[in-house]
């Protein structure tokens, strides 16, 4: 629905240069809910705005719903032409501090882009109401924005963008100034479109509670690339996943003597008791140094750390079991922020031992 | 002098100043509108972006705001002869009273205008609009308060110019001031000339006021 091929852009100023996009390629299935993640500066503002052009990029293509959006620019001049305007009339977009318009209601902000769609005053009246109601703000419609609180602003922001019909829906860290609470009811009722229209949502945030909470798939960028990409699940599989590892973080003191395991659970492994069949099959005191359980994207998944006692050709037997039930095994290098000490297991967390 | 001397003078005066002043402020109105918004559009970052064309807009408002008016009235008296017929006269004093007042309040305009929240311009442009989207339905509406101040800033100071209107035969309450108070010695006239005109300035600038709150007055609103 989305695709990127080696998108580039640098600003150039009198004197220097600033690559914020450095040859990103994304590809977002129809239906997804695609999350880019990544610090401030790392490229994300600038990749959300050249995928509906309001940045121009230097190189690369932007497809959108298989229409090459950057074949539609004319070099010649600033302004977006017509037949660019056409496309962006069917790709939404919510920004983080909402944009609405102070003089108009919230009614009359919603009508703006049927107004750009030319549509008449009935039907725009129509259609804005059906939207408010959508998104539960009808009983608001005569309402000016400063009389709304955030998550209502952000609601009018999502019934504006849907006002064109779109297939896409681009979110510039749309939860960004809105409180946990909210942010969560704004989250449910983008899962909620996601799946009632079939909409494509492209979200860029900071907050990896967000991609967790409605993603499908997750990019990570840092230094204007994406460095990282996949379905939640995947990441979730790939050993030394930076996002899986963000995304689900695990501590744990590794035991002195044993060898430090890391298993994932998803999907129906998370039902079965791997570890006390490890334990009896092999006679193994198996230590859980760490383990969480959450829903990453839809789907239970956990994440355990554990410490096997006894030697190479019995680690590897251990491994080799688990991974037979369908559990995802890493052997992590011991690292700094685990340390080794008398006094942190009573830190560590989901400390416990099964024998 | 006598009150019976002074009244039809100054209700005169009174007709002359305001003629002058709500014509030369329309004309501000329509000539400084479009000047205003076009120097944003034009401006680095602008959607119609255009360093040449933004300088010399700039470089003719500048010129426009730093001419004494006085200078501009017999500057421009060719000008008024080929659109009025004729340089003298309330009619022939409006047309340097518009010139001089189209740049001002293209100044203000420019202010107000650069005002308006950029991300309220990027989403309209996401939606698919075009230059006419923006200056139409988001550019104006969203700063009428301040662009209304600011044409009651230039009414104020087109009846200030207009005293000088004078010299070309423009009639009206500065030129009476002058004329008729201090150049007659008359004092008392000069007084009554003064008070009539800050009744003047301050119902215009309460009623622009007024209008300012009434727009602004919704947004505000908080719940």
């Amino acid at each position: 629905m989305i695709t990127t091929t080696d998108l580039t852009k640098v600003y150039r100023s009198r004197d220097r240069e600033v690559t914020a996009l450095d040859g990103v390629n994304l590809h977002v299935r129809p239906g997804q809910v695609f999350g880019v993640i990544g610090r401030s500066g790392a490229g994300k503002s600038t990749l959300i705005r050249c995928l509906n052009l309001l940045e121009r990029p230097t190189s690369g293509t932007v497809t959108v719903d298989g229409q090459d959006l950057t074949a539609l620019d004319r070099r010649s001049s600033h302004r977006a032409g017509r037949p660019l305007r056409e496309a962006r009339t069917h790709i939404g977009m919510i920004f983080q501090h909402f944009n609405l318009l102070t003089s108009r209601t919230v009614r009359g902000n919603v009508e703006l882009p049927l107004e750009i769609l030319g549509l008449g005053r009935r039907e725009r009246a129509r259609k804005a109401l059906e939207l408010l109601d959508l998104v539960g703000l009808a009983d608001k419609a005569r309402a000016y924005p400063s009389q709304l609180s955030g998550g209502q602003k952000q609601r009018v922001g999502i019934a504006r963008a849907l006002a064109g019909d779109p297939k896409v829906l681009l979110s510039d860290e749309a939860t960004s100034a809105l409180d946990p609470e909210t942010t969560r009811s704004v989250l449910r009722l983008l899962r909620d479109l996601n799946r009632q229209l079939g909409l494509t949502v492209l979200l860029i945030t900071h907050e990896m509670d967000v991609v967790k909470a409605v993603c499908d798939s997750a990019a990570l960028m840092e230094g204007g690339r994406v460095t990282e990409s996949g379905t939640v699940a995947d990441l979730l599989a790939t050993p030394g996943s930076r996002l899986a590892h963000e995304l689900f973080p695990l501590t744990g003191s590794p035991a002195p003597g044993g060898t430090v395991v890391d298993l994932t659970f998803d999907g129906e492994s998370t039902g079965r008791p791997v570890i006390s069949q490890l334990s009896r099959t092999f006679d193994l005191d198996v230590s859980i140094l760490g383990a969480a359980m959450d829903t990453v994207g839809g789907h239970q998944v956990g994440r355990m750390r554990i410490a096997l006692p006894g030697d190479a050709a019995q680690t590897a037997a251990a491994v080799a079991f688990l991974r037979d039930r369908g559990l995802t095994v890493e052997l992590p290098a011991v690292t700094a922020d685990t340390p080794v000490s008398a006094d942190a297991p009573a830190t560590a967390p989901g400390e416990g031992a099964v024998r | 002098m006598t009150w019976e001397e002074m009244r039809p003078l100054l209700e005169q005066g009174i007709v002359d100043t305001l003629y002058m002043t709500f014509w030369s402020t329309l004309i501000a109105l329509a000539g400084g509108l479009p000047l205003g918004v076009l120097l944003v559009l034009t401006d680095r970052g602008g959607p119609l972006r255009n360093v040449v064309v933004n300088k010399v807009i700039g470089v003719v408002v500048n010129i426009g705001r730093s001419l004494p008016f006085i200078i501009l009235v017999v500057a421009l008296i060719p000008l008024t002869r080929s659109l009025v017929g004729t340089a003298i006269g309330p009619t022939a004093a409006i047309v340097p009273l518009a010139i001089g007042a189209i740049p001002f309040y293209a100044r203000l305009v420019e202010t107000a205008v650069r005002e308006v929240d950029h991300g309220l311009i990027e989403a309209a442009h996401a939606m698919g609009g075009g230059t006419w989207t923006v200056v139409l339905k988001v550019m104006l509406p969203q700063s009428l308060p301040s662009l209304v101040a600011g044409l009651t800033t230039t009414f104020v100071a087109v009846i200030g110019y207009s005293a000088m209107a004078g010299a070309v035969g423009g009639g009206g309450l500065g030129n009476l001031a002058l004329v008729y108070g201090y150049q007659r010695f008359e004092e008392g006239f000069t007084l009554v000339t003064v008070a009539v005109l800050v009744v003047i300035v301050t119902v215009f600038q309460l009623l622009g006021d007024g209008a300012v709150r009434l727009l602004t007055r919704r947004e505000r609103a908080s719940s």
